[in-house]
């Protein structure tokens, strides 16, 4: 017995440290080529962030690049495009949130009650699939549709109702780029809470019929009790990401609708930051963004918390 | 179980069977379950099929458009909805553009090589953290945990990878993205979960980690294993942004989806110009169906790994590391 002892059985406490390393060294080993990428594109790049308190020179580097302080920050506070970014940011956040985040719930809800599972499974491949697609392929086909020359104009055009081109109409992009995202994600999204109605319990929905209770008092005292956890968390998700609204998205409409309606504090630190070489003041806007969303994340899982769920992360 | 079969129901009893319900056929409504309304089934069918027809609809027009002759699509004002003319001309002509076979090898060639070096780096990963008690996980699993919340932004990671001399390299389209730290918790769940016992024993045989991995966990997770890499593939399959960042002039180095969005832009001048190389390498606007091809060739490789996929995905995959 004493030769064979199960190597991790046996484990000594941490006081034994030199043991356990040698132990796990292949383990060790093959954490490595992860932790590296991490370090070098992750990590690195967070201590990068110090270039928003300086004048970057890509000639000089970051180390000789000139310190100015907050000087980034109080004139990206005094920039309009970076509030107008941010009004957009918010608005858009608003929108979705309103718009798109009943919809994965409300679907998953209905196809739960499709008792054919081969019905089930073929809807589940269908309003999956758009989340495969790349933000190129989805705004390409959004601009088929309904862009100048696509089939809704079409349509218009052929029933002399005149033309409107919602691709580049600023006053309804709020809605247009919503709908792209329910078109995309709303599908995708569904399978958490198929996932969470799968683990209820249904002898629970036998006992209430029994008892009398009907459809829709089995849905509202067992169903939405047990998807609340999830939809918590896809909310405190959902608020602590409300300066994220999507990049590519608006990076690749941009100029179809303008500046004006299409900038969101992602967008504005390529746009302000990279293409035009300032790369200190884009860094900035990145670096309010981040610090804000660790604020939102942070206040979301203490709302969670509050209303006794679990959230990101436990108490 | 005698409350299952004494339930009334309001026209007829002769489905009730004697069996708890859900043994009787997968499909079988539970005997406790009241019969559904014509109302509410076609509702539900209504929303269904609305539903469906928003996701299909357009990928049936586009695909049909890119079929059709010139005279079809002149005939049709625009996109084609019934066929009406049909013919592979846009894809003999697409196939000839060196543009296009260009941007399709390198498109392909990102995609796998890619998704076997995130493959390789996250597999590895994963069952090195995924060893209960083992040294450092919990340091190293905090490590990875905080980039998903905490990260530099955009600019300092351009301007650490082309601090390193990324421009123009195609490790620059790879290497930065290649790592994703939720993949990894997903798989490390799954690792975690294999069968401690026959670990146990292979270790009792004298097997090491690599061959524990590589002949025990590997082959019993295949399926979140497979689900997985269908990720990191498409993800690397549908970016464009980091060719933006990183070789935006060099036309040779272009994927499909940079190629899709000149298409796109030629066609319809709408992201007029995202850079300034774009639009100087064909002037004149592409035909319609000629268009249409592109989107469909963008489509295919998806359509075709996706229905092996698309079963895996009910299997929870999601939801176990949703809580990290």
């Amino acid at each position: 017995m004493s030769t064979a002892v199960p190597r991790r059985a046996a484990a000594p406490s941490r006081r034994n440290w030199r043991f356990r390393l040698r132990r796990d060294r292949s383990l060790l080993l093959m954490t490595l080529p992860a932790v590296v990428l991490l370090i070098v594109f992750n990590y690195v790049p967070l201590s990068g962030l110090v270039t928003a308190f300086q004048e970057y020179d890509p000639l000089v580097g970051v180390r000789y690049s000139e310190w100015v302080g907050l000087d980034q920050f109080s004139r990206l506070f005094t920039d309009p495009l970076f509030w107008g970014s941010l009004k957009n940011t918010l608005y858009l956040s608003f929108v979705q949130l309103i718009l798109f985040f009943p919809i994965p719930i409300a679907l998953a809800l209905l196809l739960n009650t499709v008792l054919s599972e081969r019905l089930r499974n073929f809807i589940q491949s269908v309003v999956y699939l758009p989340h495969f697609f790349s933000w190129v392929l989805a705004v390409t086909i959004f601009q088929q549709m309904l862009g100048g020359a696509g089939a809704l104009n079409q349509f218009l055009r052929g029933h002399d109702l005149g033309t409107w081109d919602v691709m580049t109409d600023p006053g309804t992009f709020a809605l247009l780029v919503t709908s792209q995202a329910i078109w995309k994600e709303a599908g995708w999204g569904i399978i958490v809470f198929l996932a969470a109605l799968a683990a209820i319990n249904t002898e629970q929905y036998e006992a209430a019929a029994v008892d009398g209770a009907g459809r829709f008092r089995r849905m509202w005292h067992i169903t939405l009790p047990g998807l609340r956890g999830v939809i918590m968390l896809m909310l405190v998700l959902r608020l602590g990401n409300a300066l994220t609204v999507g990049f590519e998205q608006f990076l690749i409409q941009r100029d179809a609708v303008g500046h004006d309606a299409a900038d969101v504090l992602d967008t504005f630190s390529f746009y302000y930051g990279i293409a035009t070489g300032n790369y200190s003041y884009g860094a900035a806007a990145g670096l309010f963004k981040s610090v804000i969303s660790l604020l939102l994340i942070w206040g979301a899982n203490r709302l969670a918390h509050a209303f006794g769920e679990d959230g990101l992360y436990r108490k | 179980m005698t409350d299952v079969l004494t339930i009334q129901r309001k026209n007829g009893t002769t489905r009730v069977p004697k069996a708890p319900a859900r043994s009787r056929k997968r499909s079988a409504r539970p005997a406790w379950e009241e019969p559904p309304t014509t109302v509410g089934q076609a509702a539900k069918g209504l929303t269904f099929a609305g539903v469906l027809a928003v996701v299909v609809v357009p990928l049936w027009i586009v695909v049909v458009t890119s079929l059709s002759t010139q005279g079809a699509i002149n005939r049709a004002g625009g996109l084609v909805i019934w066929p009406d003319g049909l013919t592979f001309e846009a894809y003999s002509q697409m196939l000839a553009d060196t543009t296009v076979r260009s941007a399709l090898l390198v498109s392909f060639g990102i995609t796998a090589v890619g998704t076997v070096v995130s493959m390789a780096v996250s597999v590895l990963c994963a069952y090195g953290l995924s060893r209960a008690r083992s040294f450092g996980h919990r340091f190293l699993l905090t490590l990875l945990v905080v980039t998903m919340f905490v990260s530099g932004g955009l600019i300092p990671t351009f301007l650490v990878v082309t601090g390193l001399g990324g421009y123009g390299q195609w490790w620059a389209l790879i290497l930065p993205s290649a790592v994703s730290v939720f993949n990894i918790l997903v798989l490390r769940s799954f690792y975690s979960g294999t069968s401690a016992d026959l670990i146990e024993a292979a270790r009792l045989d004298g097997a090491g980690d690599w061959r524990i991995l590589w002949s025990i966990v590997l082959p019993t997770s295949r399926a979140v294993t497979a689900v997985i890499a269908l990720f990191y593939g498409v993800g690397y399959w549908n970016s464009f942004f980091n060719v933006m960042l990183y070789m935006p002039t060099d036309s040779e180095k272009w994927p499909l989806q940079y190629v899709l969005l000149t298409y796109v832009s030629r066609g319809n001048g709408m992201p007029g110009s995202l850079n300034a190389g774009f639009g100087t390498i064909q002037a004149q606007t592409a035909p319609l169906a000629l268009q249409m091809a592109v989107v469909v060739l963008t489509l295919v490789p998806l359509l075709l790994v996706y229905p092996f996929m698309q079963k895996h995905f009910r299997t929870g995959v999601l939801t176990g590391a949703i809580k990290g």
